[in-house]
């Protein structure tokens, strides 16, 4: 069995046995209530092997959503075990504990719980505002999904079998060699991300061609909805991207495991080499997420105030113009590092110009208000806390663009409350309002206002109490990753800190009680119309929510806000919808292929890890054979008759006088 | 709170002659919070040159930023208030989505405070460039960092003697640091002095620092290292000149030898605990640790 043995199992760790056993325990009873109640051939028919972009989409998000629990605990026993840890107080995580926490924390937050919920929103919402069938690939996109979700099953066995990485999120060596980090925890970092990166890059991959291959007839990129805008820069960004990362971490790979010297310290190696690289992925990075979030924004404000969006063109350019300029800032993650003046200033100067777009948008929305007709719904709650928190966390990235201020900030608390502040203020509050948004559209009816709105406040607020004392403290001298602290004038402010992490909690439960509300009470909420906030895109031309085929007859465009045009002028683009007869309708088969190969793949990495050979070699035959079956594979399609469309539309399509 | 609290106001003030008395105002609650929230540490209570002219700096621009930041906040809040659906004063525009006036406004605005502070961090760069010596008339004394598997070893390689996570250093004298690692980076760091720089294994990177009055100041690795790092601190004493020369004869006359075998002891690692002096430093040693392997090379392009 290669290295692992009982020894790997952390019995002696009442904290670890406790939680995984809890864990473990759920996990039990859900697999038990699935068997009992006979679920399983709805759900291996209706997700597991489903290849519809929409049921991928809710996967992707419901993933995030449980990841986000496990990451959000990691957050809680940082800031407790930082309440504690003053003066001579150790608190009650030590070290070898401690580093584990805050590098899962970060890989988890960000690879597995940001990422996620942008690509499952993007992969909900692209075919439906392109007005397409689906992506354009979407076995491609069931697969995508399913590497994701191994590389979460692998970072999660590491907390019950064996150890995490201890290195920090990025894992920078020398550390993270085998000379200063031997035991298993870097591998199962390495390889459950180079298998969730994989499916990254798959679905960047599909969505990126989807978006420049199938739109509605009529829909040119100037009538593109802006969300798609926003998605094509972010997928751009994640093709562009993602392939650093995965040969960054490769190079680390063979220096692991054959004994390789790209990073080491001897033998010609160069750490100095993997901190430039992992940055020239890892700044896209923030802009494969933040800029699908924009789009929400930019879809949320302009619906709710009434208005199309206000200076489209500029937000388009603006939005081009931060894809290109994500690739040229990386420096800035290591001005300390003694590039020297020339180098610091180039890249100091060249963050501050995304500053000028990403300022544009700000402006722009705030003139799509000006003149709105603005409903406080939920995700307009969202939209305007985001507004006023985000230029705050701007504001600081600023100014630690500037090399000489970041000599003094870099790796400090400061340093933190900053990326929180734009990841929590930009990204999670883009994500909660696109999710509140597209709810209705995905499930058929809204979510429930009033917990969504308490839901908003404990963010919203938790965020300003939780980070807020963290920008004071990096200015008192605290640096980032500190198990404990002497300094004894620190512990009020991590106090006041932990307070808000509670209150941000209390958010997360509080949207659990406001899914498991809005579900009960769903009949009071049931959107009939398809269009439950008078929405301006195709998404919400369509039953919600839509046919597996998504538009019975394919729609025509002619402008920006299309589904608006419609409304206005029910004389022209709606009279070319509707026709009255329907057309036999192709659409892919479902397919397992993707959940074996997350199968095989977990096999394989979990033996790689733990140097089990037979094991890997089990897993890369069951992939290549997986690969091969799907190759061959000829019955892609199924086709839907005419009848049945029809019967659909009179059901369930949309009355005369609903649009 | 610090004496020079008055003048540590002064660049918010004097370098935005446009802001207008609200944002002034707003601009001094804040920073006095910040102030007094950290009064006697960190970034900015500096105690030295270095340290003071990234002060500037911090209040500099954010005050340039906060000057469009604040009516930005502002101008949200009272957009989405007035322009509520309940609002019936409130004029509703449901096709207005260009004006190129105010296009043109929105691009300059970003525009124009960029240019600011690019210039800002332009001449910042170079002026505070760490490797860049102070501009002083007193010869700088040169100090050999080395960040160990926990602790911080500085050698003085004029004076012969090496100190063990307790930095002694005259006040008003120029410090000239060369730093290196044995094992993995560190980031060698001294709050109140300013600016960090890393410490990387076969690398020399280099630092200017200086205390400008006496006291002891709390000194760190920024850099996470591996379980010992929340314990790799140290104290950096200024002294008055005298002072210092009387540390230095004392610890050419107290403890052992730092050679190549002492300091293999030392490389093991262990977590910081308590200080000490070395009499005598082998010839060389920071040099031969720093070039350990047989690609050592400098970040840095000369000086």
């Amino acid at each position: 069995m290669g290295r692992l043995t009982w020894a790997a199992i952390p019995f002696d760790q009442p904290v670890v046995m406790i939680a995984s056993g809890t864990v473990g325990f759920a996990i039990f009873c859900v697999l038990a209530l699935v068997t009992v109640k006979g679920w399983w051939p709805y759900l291996w028919r209706e997700w597991i092997t489903s290849v519809d972009h929409k049921r991928i989409g809710v996967m992707y998000i419901g993933l995030a959503l449980l990841m986000l629990v496990r990451g959000f605990s990691d957050a809680m026993m940082m800031r407790s075990q930082l309440a504690l840890a003053a003066g001579h107080a150790q608190g009650y995580l030590p070290p070898e504990h401690y580093d584990q926490i805050f590098s899962a924390h970060g890989t988890i937050m960000i690879f597995f719980v940001a990422m996620p919920f942008v690509i499952g929103l993007m992969n909900f919402v692209l075919p439906l505002q392109l007005g397409v069938r689906d992506v354009a690939f979407p076995v491609l996109n069931s697969v995508g999904f399913w590497l994701s979700a191994a590389g979460v099953l692998l970072v999660n066995v590491s907390l019950v079998v064996g150890e995490f990485a201890r290195t920090g999120w990025l894992a920078y060596p020398p550390l993270s060699e085998v000379a200063y980090s031997p035991g298993v925890g870097v591998d199962y970092y390495l390889w459950s991300l180079q298998i969730s990166g994989l499916g990254t890059l798959l679905s960047g991959i599909n969505l990126t061609t989807t978006i420049l291959k199938l739109r509605a007839p009529g829909m040119g990129y100037r009538q593109m909805p802006i969300f798609c805008w926003t998605a094509l820069a972010s997928n751009l960004l994640i093709v562009a991207a993602f392939p650093i990362l995965t040969a960054t971490f490769a190079m680390l790979l063979l220096d692991r495991y054959c004994d390789f010297h790209f990073f080491t310290n001897d033998l010609g190696g160069n750490p100095m080499m993997y901190v430039n690289l992992i940055w020239s992925w890892g700044h896209p990075e923030v802009y494969i997420l933040i800029l699908p979030a924009f789009g929400v924004f930019s879809e949320v404000v302009a619906t709710f105030s009434g208005k199309p969006l206000f200076g489209r063109r500029s937000m388009v350019v603006a939005t081009m113009a931060i894809c290109v300029l994500s690739f040229l800032v990386w420096l800035h993650h290591f001005f300390t590092m003694g590039a020297g003046a020339d180098v610091n200033a180039f890249f100091g100067v060249m963050t501050m110009l995304i500053a000028v777009p990403t300022g544009v948008k700000i402006f722009n929305w705030l003139f799509t208000l000006y003149g709105g007709r603005i409903r406080f719904t939920v995700p307009v709650y969202w939209a305007i806390g985001f507004m006023v928190t985000f230029v705050i966390g701007g504001m600081t990235g600023v100014l630690m663009a500037i090399p000489p201020a970041d000599f003094v900030l870099h790796n400090s608390l400061f340093l933190i409350a900053h990326f929180h502040n734009v990841i929590i203020g930009g990204v999670v509050f883009g994500v909660m309002a696109g999710i509140t948004y597209w709810f209705p559209k995905a499930f058929g009816f809204t979510l429930n206002e009033r917990l969504g709105k308490a839901v908003f406040w404990c963010w919203f607020l938790g965020f300003y109490l939780a980070f807020m004392p963290l920008y004071v403290l990096g200015l008192m001298g605290a640096t980032r990753r500190m198990q404990h602290y002497s300094n004894m004038h620190w512990q009020p402010l991590m106090l006041v800190a932990l307070a808000g992490a509670l209150l941000i909690l209390l958010g997360i439960v509080l949207t659990g009680v406001q899914l498991a509300v809005s579900i009960r009470r769903r009949e009071l909420n049931r959107d009939v119309t398809g269009d439950p906030w008078n929405g301006r895109t195709l998404e919400w031309s369509t039953p919600s929510p839509p046919p597996e085929w998504n538009f019975s007859h394919t729609p025509q465009v002619d402008r920006a806000d299309a589904f608006w045009a419609m409304k206005q002028y029910r004389g022209t683009a709606q009279d070319r919808n509707s026709q009255r007869t329907y057309e036999p309708i192709h659409i892919p088969r479902n397919n397992p292929t993707g959940f074996f190969l997350a199968f095989f793949t977990v096999l394989l990495g979990f033996s790689l890890i733990w140097r089990i050979w037979w094991g890997a070699g089990l897993g890369l035959i069951g992939v290549i054979v997986v690969g091969l079956v799907q190759a061959w594979r000829t019955d892609g399609e199924i086709e839907v008759p005419a009848e049945e469309v029809t019967a659909y539309e009179r059901l369930h399509g949309l009355k005369e006088g609903a649009v | 709170m610090h004496a020079a609290s008055p003048d540590r106001m002064s660049p918010d003030v004097t370098r935005t002659p446009s802001a207008s008395a609200m944002w002034l105002r707003a601009i001094s609650i804040t920073s006095a919070a910040m102030l007094m929230a950290s009064c006697n540490e960190g970034v900015l209570d500096p105690h030295g040159p270095v340290g003071k002219a990234e002060r500037v700096i911090l209040y500099d621009s954010t005050a340039i930023m906060l000057a469009v930041i604040i009516p930005v906040i502002v101008l949200t809040l009272v957009f989405a208030w007035w322009f509520r659906a309940r609002n019936s004063q409130a004029r509703y525009r449901p096709d207005w989505e260009y004006s190129g006036r105010i296009e043109m406004i929105i691009w300059s605005i970003p525009a124009l405070i960029i240019v600011f502070l690019g210039g800002i961090a332009w001449t910042g760069s170079h002026d505070l460039d760490p490797p860049v010596p102070l501009e002083e008339s007193t010869t700088p004394l040169d100090i050999e960092v080395i960040s160990l598997d926990w602790r911080w070893l500085f050698i003085y390689p004029h004076e012969g003697i090496a100190s063990l996570n307790r930095l002694v250093v005259p006040a008003g004298v120029p410090l000239r640091f060369r730093l290196t690692s044995t094992t993995v980076m560190n980031s060698f760091f001294v709050p109140q002095l300013g600016s960090q720089i890393y410490t990387m294994p076969n690398m020399v990177t280099r630092l200017n620092l200086e205390a400008d009055q006496p006291g002891t100041f709390e000194g760190l690795s920024a850099q996470f290292s591996g379980d010992g790092f929340s314990d790799m601190r140290f104290d950096l004493v200024s002294t008055e000149a005298e002072a210092f020369k009387d540390w230095v004869n004392t610890a050419k006359t107290q403890g052992g030898v730092l050679d190549v075998s002492t300091f293999e002891d030392l490389s093991r690692p262990a977590k910081a605990d308590g200080t000490q002096t070395y009499a005598r430093v082998s010839e060389g040693l920071f040099d031969r640790i720093s070039l350990r392997s047989m690609a050592a090379v400098s970040p840095q392009r000369g000086q």
